[in-house]
């Protein structure tokens, strides 16, 4: 999608798109009358163009880097074979990574999204990606691709497919309350419920365990993109404080969720 | 509460109801032309007002459901009475205006004032006589179509069989009997089996003039389907589907926004149909379902405000638009209490400002332009003068004379065209 950027009047980047999109989004739910579904289906929308291209230009950005650190790689390597000096960690490549994975941990919220009543509890997890933590950021340089469509997500690490490691079992036990508070109707999020469907309306409400907030603000929208990455179904009805729902732990204990898309 | 929702005339014009954020509904009717200026049409005046909707709360969704009136839509003429429906986001109402210009008097049982007599003490029978009084108009409702709508109800229209009428909410659209009010048929559902597929929502649905088996209905993503209700008992189906391609240069973060369509009407042919999105006005041949035959440009000036439109909520505005009598002029509303007509004869486009300030009444109104390039003439408006938070999103016009009513925020004009 190409965007005539050109022609916008005030400070359009992407991140105030989001952040602004989320905040009409959040404030509609205290709105008088209900929340209005057509409002709010065209706010995912600017949410949605919003956050292509925002990953867009980051992935941009990134594969930049890829190929930056690409060359170091081979030149720490002929390093390696001289061993001269101990190697630096490499920390900001690991954090550059961290930021792709973490938006897909935060998608998959959105398809978590489901009715309340008949539907099945949620799915298991997945595991969380090891490039999350920093301590593995040295073995990581991995790029994940999600079909948003199918919510098939592979994973590929410099040419061979990266075992996604067993972080999700410290991240099991929080899942539970925070399945609990996201096991409201989809629809709810978005428009009045169907009075045949019951409704968690109230759940919705509860507020998301505070948990600090990690990474760098970027990180953090990156996050909220992908939550809403699934369409629709990304509106959920958490309070959209933003330090909360970008935490990662709280992130975590959403239950499954999917990976952002890498456009390379 | 005073903010006016909707404007509508009845079928002759005479009168004019307006429907307001409280949930009121005021009357307005014309004064028969005069005999000592037989050149101007009469005046409207206040005829009836009356409390349609009220505040409600569904305790088992936890919603606070809003009284404002969203449509009004007058039933033709049957009696003395006159009819109409309103409805706010939930539920409608039939009303019935009535006039009492006459009250009895001389009961043998009771007073003047309503007192019983002590029957002891009536010694002689007289039948009560009809005598004159001052003109009371009343409003009471006759109907209420409740329970029907899970979402928003965002239009209602009256079928020409003058027995049947739609509403329509985000997702559905029932067909009610203005009898029955204890059941609708649902005759068009597009709420998807999982809600997060939902790509887009019913915007504005109408009956067609003529044609009692035909409807319309927009949606949020620029389409306007035309459904047969002979085909099928739900309506899924179209039997049209008029769209027109996006222009990829103008493509934007707001694309879907801007062409989310806000009203569609028939013209009163039953030829044609016009739509309202945020820019433009377009009008359709229902012969032709692959581009509108005419489209008009309301505020292109606008277009590159898009993000602060956005950031102050008025990309959301649903402006209506509408046809005069002979379907050769159509008008909407736009921002800065500035309304726009455009004459399909005569190519041309006019914009006009609703305000006490800038027209005195019975004066002349005067064309106002905007000045969109770099120079600004004399009397013209910069685009960022306008002012966003006066808006005209309801205009109305008379079936056959060229009358118009125009609401601003709190206000409601009435323009007629000058004669001599």
């Amino acid at each position: 999608m190409e965007v005539d950027r050109g022609a916008m009047d005030c400070a359009v980047d992407a991140q105030s798109l989001i952040s602004m999109s989320l905040m009409k989004i959040h404030s509609s739910r205290t709105q008088r009358g209900g929340i209005k579904l057509h409002k709010n289906l065209l706010v995912s929308y600017v949410l949605r163009n919003a956050r292509q291209l925002y990953i867009r230009e980051k992935y941009a950005e990134i594969y930049r880097m890829q190929q930056y650190e690409e060359v170091m790689a081979v030149c720490s390597g002929i390093q390696e074979l001289e061993p001269l000096e101990p190697l630096e960690p490499l920390e900001p490549q690991g954090a550059e990574d961290a930021e792709p994975e973490q938006p897909g941990r935060a998608a998959g919220c959105g398809d978590e999204s489901r009715a309340a009543g008949g539907r099945e509890p949620p799915e298991p997890p997945y595991y969380r990606s090891c490039c999350m933590e920093d301590q593995f950021s040295q073995n990581c340089n991995k790029t994940t691709v999600l079909d948003l469509d199918t919510h098939v997500v592979t994973t590929v690490e410099n040419g061979f497919l990266h075992q996604d490691c067993c972080c999700a079992a410290a991240a099991a036990p929080q899942c539970a309350p925070g399945a609990a508070a996201r096991k409201r109707k989809v629809d709810s999020a978005g428009c009045s419920p169907d009075a045949e469907e019951p409704s968690d309306y109230t759940a919705g409400r509860k507020r998301l365990k505070r948990e600090e907030c990690s990474g760098a603000d970027a990180s953090n929208i990156s996050n909220l993109i992908s939550i809403f990455g699934s369409g629709f179904s990304g509106l959920l009805s958490r309070q959209a404080d933003l330090e909360q729902v970008c935490s990662k732990q709280a992130l975590a204990s959403l239950g499954a969720w999917t990976r952002a898309i890498v456009a390379f | 509460a005073d903010i006016i929702s909707t404007v509508e005339f009845n079928h002759t014009g005479e009168l004019l109801a307006t429907g307001d954020k409280g949930g009121r509904v005021v009357i307005f009717q014309q004064e028969p032309e005069s005999k000592n200026q037989p050149q101007c049409r009469g005046e409207y005046n206040v005829y009836s007002t009356f409390q349609s909707h009220e505040p409600e709360f569904d305790y088992l969704k936890s919603l606070e459901i809003e009284e404002k009136i969203n449509k009004i839509r007058w039933l033709p003429q049957k009696n003395a009475a006159q009819f109409l429906l309103s409805t706010n986001d939930k539920t409608i109402k039939l009303w019935k205006i009535s006039e009492r210009d006459k009250r009895p008097e001389g009961y043998n049982l009771k007073e003047e004032d309503g007192r019983y007599r002590d029957p002891n003490s009536v010694t002689t029978l007289r039948v009560p006589v009809l005598r004159p009084m001052d003109l009371m108009v009343e409003a009471s409702p006759r109907r209420v179509f409740a329970n029907a709508h899970t979402y928003h109800i965002n239009s209602i229209s009256v079928n020409s069989d003058h027995e049947t009428y739609l509403s329509a909410d985000d997702l559905r659209i029932n067909l009610w009997h203005l009898e029955i009010t204890d059941r609708s048929f649902n005759i068009v559902d597009i709420k998807p089996a999982n809600m997060e597929e939902l790509t887009e929502v019913i915007t504005a649905a109408e009956f067609h003039p003529d044609q009692c088996n035909t409807f319309v209905y927009s949606s949020s993503k620029g389409t306007i389907r035309l459904c047969d209700m002979r085909a099928s008992a739900l309506c899924d189906q179209h039997a049209k589907m008029f769209e027109e391609p996006e222009d990829p240069n103008n493509r934007s973060f707001f694309s879907e926004i801007i062409s989310s369509i806000s009203d569609v009407k028939f013209s009163h042919s039953g030829r044609y149909m016009m739509t309202r999105d945020y820019l433009s006005v377009k009008i359709w041949d229902l012969n032709m379902e692959t581009r509108p035959v005419e489209t008009y440009q309301v505020h292109e000036y606008l277009r590159s405000k898009l993000c602060s439109l956005y950031e102050n909520d008025c990309i959301f505005d649903k402006f209506e638009c509408c046809w005069n009598g002979n379907d050769s002029v159509v008008m909407t509303g736009s921002y800065n209490n500035f309304f726009r007509m455009f004459d399909r004869d005569y190519r041309q486009d006019v914009t006009f400002e609703a305000s006490r300030e800038n027209s005195k009444p019975r004066s002349v109104l005067k064309p106002r332009k905007i000045s969109t390039g770099g120079k600004r003439k004399k009397d013209e408006i910069s685009v960022d003068s306008l002012d966003f938070n006066k808006k005209i999103l309801h205009t109305a016009w008379h079936p056959l004379d060229n009358i118009i009513a125009v609401a601003t925020t709190n206000n409601l004009y009435i323009f007629q065209d000058k004669l001599n």
